[in-house]
């Protein structure tokens, strides 16, 4: 009887161990404070960014402090000084220069505190994770969307970026790549026309006076897209192609709803922001891994639209 | 002696018309290439794209006649097409929203030439800080977006038609004909290649330098506004990007038609030609399938050698 009591003693003091020890488990993980700098809350991206980082903390159960940048390099160093001071378990950067806030990456590296950049890169000190939009990614979703409604056969123009940035660069490398595939579609001319709107116009009247026959035009931005729209309108040449962008930028949404425009891609902002707070949560728990002075890139999904799903750009 | 005499005038006919000759050239090579070449179509499509360009360098071609330069028209050109897009869109009626970006071009033109002449400080500064205060303001102005959602009338001015002929080709024409009459049959005209030949000399005639200067500097203000305004309406929507190196192109242009840099001597006429032949070797590279990435190449390379080729047969 006696031996019988201490053994229920032992359990239960072990039971309630495991419970407090449970329960001071569970504190803790809601005990992460994570700071978010932000280049600028000025621009309905970066709040719907901030917006999906703070539900997603809720949701995971964890703090978050959102500090603007206004645009300003010295603000947000201040901010991310701040930021460190207050002893934050991860720090999330959106950079409004992605040189200038290496320094105060520096001073958290410092502290020991994990840094993400979110959406732009960082230059220099440690930064564990990279979450941003894969525009190479974005490129391959144009080129099968192009691709499905051509039936896999026809000729294509391509309006390139700004020669030697990485937007152009990543874009035309995903479209070119699914397309190489696809022996009957042919890529007939690919034309840098700069990112602008009058560029586009002008290259694609050219270009429509150089190709008899075109099927389907992709442009690397919406911009470019929107000027070779109307370089085609003004050729009277809209039934025989359908014009892709990127970017999803208003006037193109606006030119898509009116049947005028085919398709774009959208970044996701408030996925982006919402990835994050998750990523950082994870890495803080051990479920990523990253070594010292290695970056992983943490690709966040893009959106085709097409006046099917239209109303998600709005 | 008779024959000697016939080689020289054969010369100075090349080296006053060499522009022209290379621009017909151009054309009738270009024609052979690619039967595409020589449609209406096409020579409407490149008197459209040349149109803007050649309206800038309007008021560049008076700016450089007289020995000074306007490095901010590219900046003026995006901040009153978003000035004129925005009092637009904010409800004023379409001539007062013209008039205020012309007025606001013209203004900012002002400054350049009142610090240029007052301020005694070379054009070159002046007007490449203007260029970064008009790029600013603009970004200001339109928080980095652009401005868009404007009515037909708006839009007709550069993407409308009148007897087949884009709208902004016409604008030019007229623009290109007044200016060329003011320059080559007024008392203005004649001091404007004076001040740029011997300022000091027209100064000491009694004649108002300082003012034409001024004034000169606040038309190419004003040029650069038309051709801001018209972009904006082309393009229905006034971007705070654009007109981006346009000085340089209209540079590139007034100096390849002919127009020294030095001042008091060019011609109207050249510069037109010379913003043509820029649109002419665009279109005609894409037409021919040259590879892109070579483009940049051919186009600097051609300026180099026009005026290589102008200053030799000059000498001899």
């Amino acid at each position: 009887m006696k031996a019988g009591g201490i053994k229920l003693l032992v359990v239960g003091l072990l039971v309630s161990v495991l419970l407090i020890g449970g329960m001071a488990g569970a504190v803790m993980a809601e005990d992460y404070t994570l700071g978010l700098s932000i280049s600028t809350l000025n621009n309905p991206f970066f709040v719907t960014l901030r917006d999906g980082a703070k539900s997603a903390a809720e949701e995971v159960g964890v703090n978050i402090v959102v500090a603007d940048g206004q645009d300003s390099v010295s603000k947000q160093i201040s901010d991310i000084e701040n930021l460190v001071s207050r002893g934050v378990d991860a720090l999330l950067i959106n950079p409004t220069d992605g040189e200038a806030v290496v320094p105060a990456v520096e001073e958290a590296n410092e502290e020991g505190i994990p840094v993400l950049a979110i959406d732009r890169g960082i230059a220099g000190g440690d930064v564990a994770l990279y979450v941003a939009s894969n525009n190479v990614t974005g490129g391959k979703m144009a080129a099968h969307y192009t691709a499905a409604r051509l039936a896999l056969g026809g000729k294509i123009v391509m309006l390139e970026g700004i020669p030697g940035t990485s937007a152009a660069r990543e874009r035309g490398k995903g479209f070119t790549d699914v397309m190489d595939t696809l022996p009957d579609i042919e890529i007939v001319t690919s034309q840098p026309a700069g990112f602008a709107q009058n560029e586009g116009y002008e290259v694609m009247q050219n270009v429509l006076t150089a190709q008899p026959e075109i099927d389907a035009v992709f442009a690397q931005n919406d911009l470019m897209a929107l000027g070779a729209l109307q370089a085609i309108e003004g050729a009277g040449r809209t039934d025989e192609m359908f014009v892709v962008g990127f970017d999803a930028v208003d006037p193109a949404i606006e030119a898509i709803g009116q049947g005028r425009m085919s398709a774009t891609i959208m970044q996701q902002p408030g996925v982006m922001g919402a990835m994050g707070v998750k990523q950082a949560v994870q890495l803080l728990n051990g479920e990523i891994s990253v070594e010292e002075g290695e970056m992983k890139f943490v690709p966040v999904p893009l959106k085709l639209i097409t006046q099917d799903n239209l109303d998600l750009a709005k | 002696m008779n024959l000697s005499l016939k080689a020289n005038d054969w010369r100075t006919a090349v080296a006053n018309y060499g522009i022209f000759i290379g621009f017909f050239g151009l054309i009738v090579a270009l024609s052979l290439i690619t039967d595409r070449f020589l449609t209406v179509r096409n020579l409407l499509n490149i008197a459209e794209q040349a149109s803007l360009i050649s309206i800038v360098g309007i008021g560049m071609t008076y700016v450089i006649l007289m020995g000074e330069i306007d490095l901010s028209v590219g900046s003026l050109v995006a901040f009153t097409g978003v000035i004129t897009a925005g009092t637009l869109t904010g409800g004023i009626p379409l001539p007062l929203a013209i008039l205020i970006g012309l007025g606001a071009g013209f203004a900012l033109g002002l400054i350049n030439g009142l610090i240029t002449v007052y301020g005694e400080i070379p054009s070159f500064i002046v007007t490449l800080g203007m260029l970064s205060v008009a790029k600013g303001l603009t970004l200001l102005y339109t928080g980095g977006k652009p401005v868009w959602g404007f009515g037909e009338a708006f839009k007709f001015i550069g993407g409308g038609k009148l007897v087949g002929i884009p709208l902004p080709v016409i604008i030019s024409a007229c623009l290109y004909i007044l200016a060329i009459i003011v320059l080559n049959t007024t008392q203005l005209g004649r001091y404007i290649y004076a001040i740029g030949g011997n300022q000091r000399a027209v100064r000491l005639a009694g004649v108002k330098v300082e003012r034409i200067k001024t004034m000169m500097f606040g038309l190419s203000g004003f040029f650069a506004a038309t051709s801001g305004i018209v972009l904006a309406s082309r393009l229905a929507s006034a971007q705070p990007t654009a007109g981006g190196g346009w000085e340089l192109d209209a540079i590139a242009a007034v100096v390849l038609g002919g127009t020294s840099l030095y001042g008091g001597e060019g011609r109207l006429a050249g510069t037109l030609v010379g913003a043509l032949i820029f649109s002419v070797i665009n279109n005609g590279m894409i037409l021919t399938g040259i590879p892109t990435f070579f483009q940049y190449v051919v186009k600097g390379g051609i300026i180099i050698l026009a005026l290589l080729l102008d200053k030799k047969l000059r000498q001899s």
